[in-house]
């Protein structure tokens, strides 16, 4: 990541609830909401499927997109988050 | 069509024949002292020693026991109770979950593992730093992954194990039988299964030089309860075979997975893992977007093509594969191929031919969006 790819502001951040759903249906959402994104929009996606943990940052290789990080959420499961480019 | 031969190869005529013959001539207890166990124990004593040979090992020092699983356990065990005073296993993040669940039950829980590279390259630093600390009693590293083919540098980890003088487990479950054995190790652990012989016998490799005691009520004795003997010479005549085989066979599986890599590549949102060239020469895996690992199984299966996979999906542990997570590939969607001798240039150009359309049915059905 450089600091020109930083500066790209996208549309506001998103927010894709996938709690309860099993892989590959986490990173599926996630792709759906991606659609019609511009590059610099923050997606974060809600799951409770812990491979997700493991799909989100290989979708965002997969896919030529950036995976920003992984934080806690206020239930249960993890809150992961990628920056489209 | 059978392309899953990781763990478990289809036996050849002259390996049925060994374990048939082993069942007329071996069905007596070898321990005894009669002319009939006296032929049994010949048997098992001259398959050890053609096993031996094969591994780089003596007949002495190669043990017999009911699974490969149980010889990781019992070697595992054996090495660390020798080491009194180290309580810590240091094992790779790649390593079966037969070798890292026997480390807790050891250790109690005090088990390190060292990541390894996008490849599958168990990191050299890490593994140098961990085995610098005093309180190591082993070191576990697999010559080669079962389930991405990825083959070790084991001369540069053997070197760092023995610059810090910890005793060295090698897992050749997945390697032995499909090229050369490896060199560099103080115990190796080796599963018949795997090529082309019986299921029920592992077979554990020990150095002269590397001291264990039995943790277990039988002494000196690996296999409580007794060997089959059809197996052991069964297991023995197929690893012969493939010896004897091993170039041409070796060298077209390593050209079909070669083709099984470039190929998987072109396809819109599938991703192969593991090294492209340090690698066994029969194993492959590609992971696919947005595809559920049971219903591609499932499909393929209809379509009478048998392959693995190490999904989280299909293992319904909810746990992804840790392989693949070390690697960092995706939990889901994931195609294993394992090819044995009897797999046709034919049978792939068939899954190749195939895959494209029953990704693109499968992601259809999932409502993913297009690639």
């Amino acid at each position: 990541m450089t600091a020109d790819d930083a500066a790209v502001e996208g549309d506001a951040p998103v927010t894709v609830d996938a709690t309860g759903l099993l892989c590959p249906l986490p990173i599926i959402e996630l792709a759906k909401a991606a659609r019609g994104l511009g590059p610099g929009t923050e997606v974060t996606v809600l799951c409770t499927d812990l491979a997700a943990r493991v799909d989100v940052p290989a979708w965002a290789r997969m896919t030529g997109n950036d995976f920003v990080g992984e934080s806690e959420t206020d239930g249960e499961g993890v809150a992961l988050t990628v920056r489209l480019r | 069509m059978f392309l899953d031969a990781s763990g478990s190869s289809p036996m050849t005529n002259r390996t049925l024949e060994a374990f048939h013959s082993g069942l007329a001539d071996g069905w007596a207890d070898p321990s005894r002292l009669h002319t009939e166990s006296r032929r049994a124990r010949q048997l098992v004593d001259a398959s050890r020693e053609a096993l031996a040979e094969a591994l780089g090992s003596r007949p002495e020092h190669t043990f017999l026991t009911q699974s490969p699983h149980l010889g990781i356990e019992r070697a595992l065990a054996g090495i660390f109770t020798a080491r009194r005073g180290r309580d810590r296993i240091v094992a790779s993040a790649v390593e079966r979950d037969a070798t890292l669940h026997a480390a807790h039950h050891l250790t109690g829980g005090n088990v390190t593992t060292v990541p390894v590279d996008r490849l599958g390259h168990v990191d050299l630093d890490v593994l140098a730093g961990e085995l610098a600390v005093p309180d190591v009693a082993l070191a576990a590293v697999q010559h080669a992954n079962h389930e991405i083919g990825t083959v070790q540098r084991l001369d540069a980890v053997a070197e760092a194990a023995a610059a810090a003088k910890v005793p060295l487990l090698v897992d050749a479950t997945a390697s032995i039988g499909h090229g050369p054995a490896p060199e560099h190790w103080d115990a190796m652990v080796a599963n018949p299964a795997d090529w082309g012989g019986p299921a029920g016998l592992g077979v554990v490799a020990m150095r002269p030089r590397t001291r264990w005691l039995p943790a277990w009520p039988e002494g000196d004795d690996w296999a409580p309860g007794g060997l089959l003997v059809p197996a052991v010479l069964a297991a023995a005549v197929a690893l012969q075979e493939r010896l004897e085989q091993r170039d041409a066979t070796q060298g077209r599986l390593r050209g079909l997975v070669d083709r099984v890599r470039s190929t998987a590549a072109t396809w819109p949102g599938v991703d192969v893992v593991g090294d492209p060239d340090e690698r066994l020469p029969h194993v492959v895996t590609f992971s696919c977007l947005y595809v559920d690992g049971e219903a591609l199984l499932s499909r393929l299966d209809r379509e009478g093509i048998a392959v693995g996979s190490g999904s989280a999906c299909t293992t319904s542990t909810l746990e992804p594969s840790r392989v693949l997570a070390a690697v960092g590939a995706l939990s889901h969607g994931n195609v294993r191929l394992g090819l044995h001798p009897g797999v046709s240039d034919a049978d792939v150009s068939r899954l190749l031919a195939l895959m494209p359309r029953v990704l693109a049915d499968l992601r259809a059905e999932a409502g993913a969006p297009e690639l």
